[in-house]
């Protein structure tokens, strides 16, 4: 099993996410993550799918989301040719005792301290998955209160663009 | 103009004749517009009889078929129709009437979310939030529904959308960009399909629904005939090749013929058109010998590779990618393969004996007799259960013949719609509808619609008092007489319920006095029933 990201352009109408989401669900095909957002034109929309499988499972994922009519376009992002990107939120203890340790591994990592409490800090972090597994087992020491991830979002490299008619 | 009227004026320009339909409160309005429309509107008995009315309209006119229903229960009873007719790419069109747009979401009564419901069954399905865009989405759902892959399409309008008024313009084109099927066949790949013939010593063309869909019968036997390819067909796919050619080699799968699935067995190259593969078609297929070369021709991207992998995949219309191969002019000779098909079908005779210990009628010899005394240009609508095995083997499809019935999602109590919908689209063709005891009584009311339009269907109602192909599946599973919730014990009176919608009734219980009623039943254009009793031990195969 491997992890493939997948990038959509839909049509931006009310149904079309639980249209998608029910045809990974009907189909029995893995969703890792989904992300779903507007685009320069706004009666589209975009999404970066995170799917697990095979290159067998790709190929019916890529040809059925294909024959939705609201799916315009399917593709895979490649890690060669595209970059994609995640952001994750770790609510972490932290006192005075491990408040410093905790800034210096995430200046390392460039993460941002975006929340400072007395007994807990939270932290943002960018990056793919293997940034954000190395940072997140750095910080389970410390114990990890709780965590948000975004899901992967991603584009392809170089000038190519996935909207054909601009 | 009223938005209820713009949707009329629509099915008008798609060229709608018969429209059926069950009306409600949130279809009102569009039912008050279809009062002063030349439509013909049929009112059926049961929504879940609705859809497959349209089916049987589509099926014979090659033709979208149209239906309505209200919010609510009124909708959600055509899910099971609109499931048969996807699962078997059948185009339709369903409106469906929804609480005002207010009231969406507010659990109000005979509210029901049916574009949500039907989303895994529906090609593609619409709720019509601004009047307007019906026109626009009228177009579309018809152009959706028959075209590429066909099926079924919905419209979900809200009852205070079709009472808005909106400027009435019918647009000429769709541009979905979305939606572009391919249609012609790849040239490169159509050269390498020549290629494996011209390599193959034993090829064999399997045929599906496809061919039927895209008109492509006489094509398919072209390109049989100058290549001197055998062409096996699936269950949804009989008709696509005349049954009397000598190239004509049986049906495949788990009901199929015994001949058939060994000449699948022994082929070395598989030419599918138009066939998905499914569980029950392809059950035969296990047996194949590894290094064979499949082809697969589909106008639906997503059914190659699906269930089965393909060595040689082409994407486009049957109709297009046969002639494309006629054009190669492939002469070729495969007459010692021929005969070892000819040896084969000797080992595995088609035979229509009697079950030993059987007593009253026997099945197979009532569709064979129908298969004889049935017009050329006639179709057997046959139902689901033991009735439609024995339909679809018995039952000889030639010239203008047709074999319908619910082949993918096997809906009981299909027939006898489909087959009135059919009589209505095409009042000349002669039409029997072969269904079971069990399938009878789940669409019981339908007699009336029969009788209110004069539709002139034969019913052969193959009465064992049993759910047999139920009951046969459990003496397999689960040993002799371990039977369970299969018997229909209350013996109805078929012949005196028939009479009660005023449709003449016969019951029947030997050969002899079946063949002397089919007679003067198919001399006339009326409505009739024929029960025939059979024993319920009689096993399907």
């Amino acid at each position: 099993m491997k992890r493939y990201v997948l990038s959509l352009l839909v049509e931006n109408n009310s149904g079309v996410l639980s249209r998608i989401a029910g045809l990974f669900a009907r189909r029995c095909f893995n969703i890792d993550s989904l992300t779903v957002g507007t685009t320069e034109d706004e009666t589209l929309s975009r999404m970066t799918i995170v799917v697990i499988g095979d290159e067998q499972i790709l190929e019916q994922i890529k040809k059925q989301l294909n024959k939705l009519i609201e799916v315009i376009k399917v593709i895979e992002l490649t890690p060669n040719e595209s970059i994609s990107r995640e952001l994750v939120f770790i609510k972490v203890k932290a006192d005075n005792s491990t408040r410093s340790n905790i800034i210096e591994i995430s200046n390392i990592f460039r993460a941002n301290i975006v929340d400072v409490a007395h007994d807990s800090l939270i932290l943002e972090l960018t990056g793919g998955p293997d940034k954000i597994g190395a940072f997140m087992k750095l910080m389970e020491p410390f114990g990890v209160l709780e965590f948000i991830r975004s899901g992967a979002t991603g584009l392809q490299r170089g000038s190519t663009v996935l909207n054909e008619t601009k | 103009m009223k938005a209820s009227k713009a949707i009329i004026k629509c099915l008008e320009k798609e060229n709608v004749d018969i429209l059926f339909g069950y009306p409600g409160g949130a279809v009102l309005p569009l039912y008050e517009a279809l009062r002063e429309s030349d439509i013909k509107h049929v009112l059926v008995r049961n929504e879940q009889s609705l859809v497959h009315y349209a089916s049987g309209y589509a099926r014979e006119k090659n033709r979208t078929g149209v239906c309505i229903a209200t919010s609510g229960p009124g909708a959600t009873n055509t899910i099971t129709g609109i499931a048969t007719a996807y699962l078997d790419s059948i185009p339709i069109v369903i409106i469906t009437g929804q609480v005002n747009t207010e009231l969406i979401g507010t659990d109000a009564f005979q509210e029901a979310d049916i574009k949500g419901a039907t989303e895994p069954f529906t090609k593609h399905n619409y709720l019509v939030k601004n009047a307007e865009d019906i026109p626009r989405i009228i177009k579309e759902a018809f152009f959706i529904a028959n075209s590429g892959r066909k099926g079924p399409v919905l419209v979900d309008i809200p009852r205070n959308v079709q009472e808005a008024e909106i400027t009435f313009k019918y647009p000429e084109k769709v541009d979905i960009l979305g939606y572009k099927p391919t249609f012609k066949g790849h040239a490169g790949q159509i050269k390498r399909i020549i290629n494996k013939i011209k390599a193959s010593k034993k090829p064999v063309i399997y045929a599906g629904g496809g061919i039927i869909l895209a008109d492509a019968r006489t094509e398919l036997r072209e390109f049989a005939e100058m290549t001197g390819i055998p062409v096996i067909n699936s269950l949804m796919g009989i008709g696509g090749m005349s049954q009397e050619s000598t190239l004509y080699a049986g049906i495949v799968g788990s009901h199929g013929y015994q001949y058939s699935n060994e000449i699948i067995a022994r082929t070395d190259l598989l030419i599918t058109i138009g066939a998905r593969m499914s569980n029950r078609a392809a059950a035969g297929f296990s047996k194949l010998n590894p290094n064979i070369e499949f082809i697969h021709i589909d106008i639906d991207p997503a059914e190659i590779g699906k269930n089965v992998e393909f060595t040689l995949p082409i994407v486009g219309d049957a109709k297009l990618i046969l002639q494309a191969l006629i054009e190669k002019d492939l002469h070729m000779d495969f007459s010692q393969w021929l005969e070892e098909i000819e040896e084969i079908r000797n080992i595995y005779p088609v035979s229509l004996e009697m079950q030993p210990g059987c007593i009253k009628m026997n099945p197979k010899e009532i569709i064979n007799e129908l298969s004889l005394e049935m017009k050329d240009d006639s179709c057997l609508v046959a139902d689901v259960g033991q009735n439609q095995i024995w339909s679809a083997l018995y039952f000889k499809v030639f010239g203008e013949r047709k074999f319908i019935t619910s082949g993918g999602l096997g809906t009981m109590a299909y027939s006898l719609p489909a087959a009135a919908g059919m009589k209505m689209a095409n009042p000349e063709r002669q039409v029997v509808n072969v269904m079971g005891d069990g399938s009878f009584q789940m669409c019981l009311g339908e007699l009336a619609v029969v009788r209110e339009n004069n539709i002139g269907i034969k019913i052969i109602l193959i009465n064992n008092t049993k759910l047999g192909m139920v009951r046969g599946l459990q003496h397999d599973c689960y040993g002799k007489d371990n039977y369970f919730g299969v018997d229909l014990e209350f013996q109805v009176n078929f012949v005196k319920l028939a009479e009660a919608y005023s449709i003449k009734g016969y019951e029947v219980e030997d050969m002899e006095s079946f063949r002397k009623v089919l007679h003067e039943v198919l001399e006339n254009d009326e409505p009739c029933l024929i029960q025939c009793n059979v024993d319920p031990n009689f096993r399907t195969f």
